[in-house]
């Protein structure tokens, strides 16, 4: 394994991201447990208070006087659930869809990918708004529906691999030897799409957020008392000149998300290459 | 008459048939030229058997349709035209499962060695490969009992079954790729120019190996290959191909000591000799021009561009395989060489 | 006993070292070898065997990892670490190289004309229609069909063989005494091998330049050289005179490489 220590060491900085996202996870779901204070019981008395470092609130309070910490971590909570759980149901719809098509070929490829131009112009903002108000602002309805517009870019772009994959020679090698179909896609096609998607996919994270964030700013997000970073975004710009903190903080928590995501994806592709040239 | 006709009139009746039967095998493709689609035909008619335990070597030059060839015989392409008869079944004609059980029995070796293997998979997993695909009766113990002993036949280690592609030098992988390709006990091997990404001592390694394997294994070789003397080493019958026809076809040591055709003739004077002494004195004049494009084929014999004997009957009339000797020919001057 | 006169290019100890982050390989060591006036030598040897890497360093065409140590002396300078500008003198003028892969030699922008009237232009200071004129003759000498026309289209438009020769009219051009070739017929057929090495040998005698070619090939050595090396592991490992070498090879290297060198049986 000497090999891959090697190479970890070669990549200071998707180590240093890898790093900074589980810290963010990791205290999203310790603080909350070991604070006093909790998201949703408002303190009247302590409306809108700035950062003090002794004191309780360390990083100051929000309108209803709760505490900014607390309402951030679990805004992390739930922007990261969203994120990873739609993330994964766009992967994996994707992964399927655009390799059967670029694999298969011919008519069901372009039937497939015909849908696929279909579906993508279907505006998503008044396709998630109409959803909701069908199905009511619930929590998983909001993954599945992102997860549903996001697959199309990486059935895409994962089609677009998979012919090109189709041309090698190793694939060749694999059809004389009786391989075809579901063996061929699952153990020839896809692990050799890995690095791309692998890039996708954390690039579909930070789109995901922000798209998750874009929907509670227009208040069609997480139903209150629970936040998101988006919604306290949201919430913060209006108040922007007064108490500065109360955006600053959350957009601060969620541009460093979406940064470390973009370094992760980097990194990982250089590192699944079995060949390890950086 | 037909190649067939002519083999087995030739040899005599109550010969036994030919394994392998190919038959007027005819293969183009669409390539765009000039801003419009057009076919491109890079096989035109090609005939010619293998016996059991046979090899046949297949030569020509870039463009001639060689390695064309070789994924037709296996399926990997489109024929336009033509059959390819293993015993009675006719490999052009199948489809779905009752091809990839044919493929029991024709088997393939590829260029490059390395990239005929999954850079993500390890070599054991894909040895296994085609057991699992072809003879799914096997339980795995059975599967690594006869990986192992395949590896062993060429000459390598169990160690290499935990690497991967990118660790193994030219002529290990090759090894890897022929061990791959007789896991399933094929009758017949197509080696498709499985020497061309080799070190030169590396290709004497491999000639032998497969010289020997035949030899234990009975296996009916076709070799493609544009290298003259491992053809000779290797192959007891030679076909040789220009754009896309038979220009001869005869026994190997009929060819090369006495070539009929003037295209193989200026193949053979064109291979460097390794002997200051006769490379220094023969006087050779080279071939002039070179290969024409599949997509303009001269009219008539499609050699006659560059044949120094050429004559007005060339450029109408398209020769026919024919007998002369113990060859058979497709020139309309051949006793004139 | 008065001393010889020193040859064309003398090289002595080059020492070729590749380094890419901790690992060091050393492509040439210790190598000496001399090519007179109008003589060909030929180095044979299988791939890693620092064959290319040593006709490389000669131009000084090594990538920027490379250490190279030692001398190289073409007409008594020396050519290692001279300054960019004079090695720009020298290149294609008085030593010129050719290519295994004619497309990588070639601009795939420029037309044929344009390229090879660059040589004369910039090394002899000629004139637009003068060069032009000298290309065309380069183009006849290689024995290009129809060279009007040719020059006139761009390299994806020739074959292989004679994208190789518009190579060669393009070394030839500036009258180089030396000639440097890696690999020059590896990736052609070989019925268009044989005109190219025809070719190389004709340039030859009419030029009188010297040739340095590096080679797997056993055959194309015998048929061109009339000196042989062999290397192997970056070293060069023996040289004689050319049919010494293939009768009475000493190194058992040499001997295998001989004995693994693929030849028909009985030549036609």
């Amino acid at each position: 394994m000497s090999a891959w220590r090697r190479r970890l060491r070669r990549h200071p900085g998707t180590l240093i991201a890898a790093g900074v996202l589980l810290a963010i996870a990791l205290a999203s779901l310790i603080v909350p447990a070991l604070s006093p204070y909790d998201y949703y019981t408002p303190q009247l008395d302590l409306i809108s208070r700035p950062p003090m470092l002794r004191g309780g609130h360390v990083l100051g309070t929000d309108p209803l006087g709760r505490d900014l910490l607390i309402r951030v971590l679990w805004g992390c909570r739930i922007s990261l659930l969203i994120a990873l759980l739609a993330s994964l149901i766009s992967v994996v719809v994707g992964v399927a869809w655009g390799a059967v098509a670029g694999y298969v070929g011919g008519h069901i490829d372009a039937f497939m990918m015909r849908a696929v131009d279909v579906l993508y112009s279907v505006p998503f903002v008044p396709f998630v708004i109409v959803l909701t108000m069908l199905l009511g602002r619930e929590l998983w309805l909001m993954f599945i529906a992102i997860g549903a517009v996001s697959w199309l870019d990486i059935a895409r772009i994962v089609r677009g691999e998979a012919l090109s994959l189709k041309r090698r020679e190793f694939i060749e090698a694999a059809r004389v030897t009786g391989v075809h179909g579901a063996r061929m896609i699952g153990q020839h096609i896809v692990p050799n799409l890995l690095g791309v998607v692998i890039i996708y996919a954390t690039l579909t994270v930070p789109t995901v957020i922000l798209f998750e964030a874009f929907m509670s700013f227009l208040g069609l997000g997480v139903r209150i008392p629970l936040a998101s970073l988006g919604s306290l975004i949201a919430d913060g710009a209006g108040d922007m000149q007064a108490h500065p903190h109360l955006l600053l903080v959350p957009a601060a928590v969620l541009a460093t998300i979406i940064y470390c995501f973009n370094f992760l994806g980097d990194g990982l592709r250089d590192l699944l290459d079995p060949r390890g040239q950086a | 008459m037909s190649t067939t006709a002519l083999n087995a009139a030739a040899m005599g009746a109550g010969a036994p048939a030919p394994l392998l039967a190919v038959h007027e095998l005819r293969v183009s493709y669409a390539v765009r030229h000039a801003g419009r689609l057009v076919r491109a035909r890079a096989l035109d008619g090609v005939s010619f058997d293998l016996e059991r335990a046979g090899s046949l070597g297949i030569v020509g030059e870039s463009g001639s349709g060689k390695s064309t060839l070789a994924r037709a015989l296996l399926r990997l392409i489109p024929a336009e035209a033509g059959t390819v008869r293993l015993r009675e079944l006719d490999l052009l004609a199948l489809r779905g499962a009752q091809l990839r059980r044919a493929r029991r029995h024709v088997q393939m070796v590829f260029q490059d060695g390395v990239a005929a293997l999954d850079p993500r998979q390890r070599i054991g997993q894909a040895l296994e490969e085609p057991l699992e695909a072809l003879r799914p009766e096997m339980s795995g113990s059975q599967r690594r009992a006869r990986v192992h002993s395949v590896l062993a036949r060429v000459g390598l280690e169990p160690a290499h079954l935990e690497r991967y592609p990118h660790q193994l030098s030219g002529g290990q992988a090759q090894r890897i790729g022929i061990a791959r390709a007789l896991m399933i006990e094929p009758e017949i091997l197509v080696c498709d120019e499985p020497l061309s990404s080799l070190d030169v001592s590396i290709k004497a390694q491999i000639t032998a190996l497969l010289q020997q394997l035949k030899a234990e294994l009975q296996l009916s070789l076709i070799f493609i290959a544009h290298d003259l003397p491992a053809v000779q080493r290797l192959c007891d019958r030679v076909l040789v191909l220009y754009l896309g026809r038979v220009m001869e076809l005869a026994p190997s040591d009929v060819l090369f000591r006495a070539p009929r055709h003037p295209y193989t003739r200026a193949l053979l004077q064109a291979v460097p000799v390794p002997d200051p002494r006769i490379a220094r004195t023969r006087r050779i004049t080279p071939l002039s021009g070179e290969i024409p494009s599949s997509l303009a084929p001269p009219s008539g014999c499609v050699f006659r561009t560059r044949c120094p004997l050429a004559v007005a009957r060339c450029a109408q009339e398209v020769p026919l395989l024919r007998h002369l000797g113990g060859s058979e020919v497709a020139c309309h001057r051949a006793e004139e060489l | 006993m008065s001393a010889a006169p020193e040859p064309l290019l003398r090289i002595r100890e080059l020492g070729v070292r590749y380094t890419s982050g901790r690992e060091t390989v050393d492509a040439v060591r210790e190598l000496d070898l001399d090519v007179a006036a109008g003589e060909c030598v030929g180095i044979v040897g299988e791939s890693g065997s620092g064959k290319t890497a040593m006709l490389l360093s000669i131009l000084g065409l090594l990538p920027a990892g490379a250490r190279v140590g030692g001398s190289v002396r073409f007409h008594g300078g020396e050519l290692l670490g001279l300054p960019p500008a004079h090695l720009n003198r020298i290149r294609g003028s008085r030593i010129a190289m050719i290519f295994q892969d004619p497309m990588s030699a070639l601009n795939p922008y420029l037309r044929v004309i344009d390229q090879l009237s660059e040589v004369p232009r910039i090394h002899g200071g000629l004139a637009r229609r003068a060069a032009e004129q000298r290309a065309l003759e380069a183009l006849e000498a290689v024995h290009i069909g129809e060279p009007e026309r040719r020059a006139r289209q761009y390299p994806h438009q020739l074959s292989g063989g004679m994208r190789q020769r518009v190579m060669i009219a393009m070394a030839l051009i500036g009258a180089p005494e030396l000639l440097l070739a890696d690999e020059p017929t590896t990736a052609l057929d070989v019925t268009v091998q044989a005109q190219i090495l025809t070719l190389l040998q004709e340039l030859r005698q009419r030029t009188g330049a010297a040739l340095l070619l590096v080679t797997h090939d056993l055959g194309i050595v015998a048929q061109l050289a009339d000196r042989v090396g062999v290397m192997q592991g970056g070293h060069l490992i023996e040289q004689a005179p050319c049919e010494e070498l293939f009768e009475h090879p000493r190194q058992p290297y040499t001997r295998s490489l001989l004995a693994a060198m693929p030849r028909l049986e009985a030549p036609a």
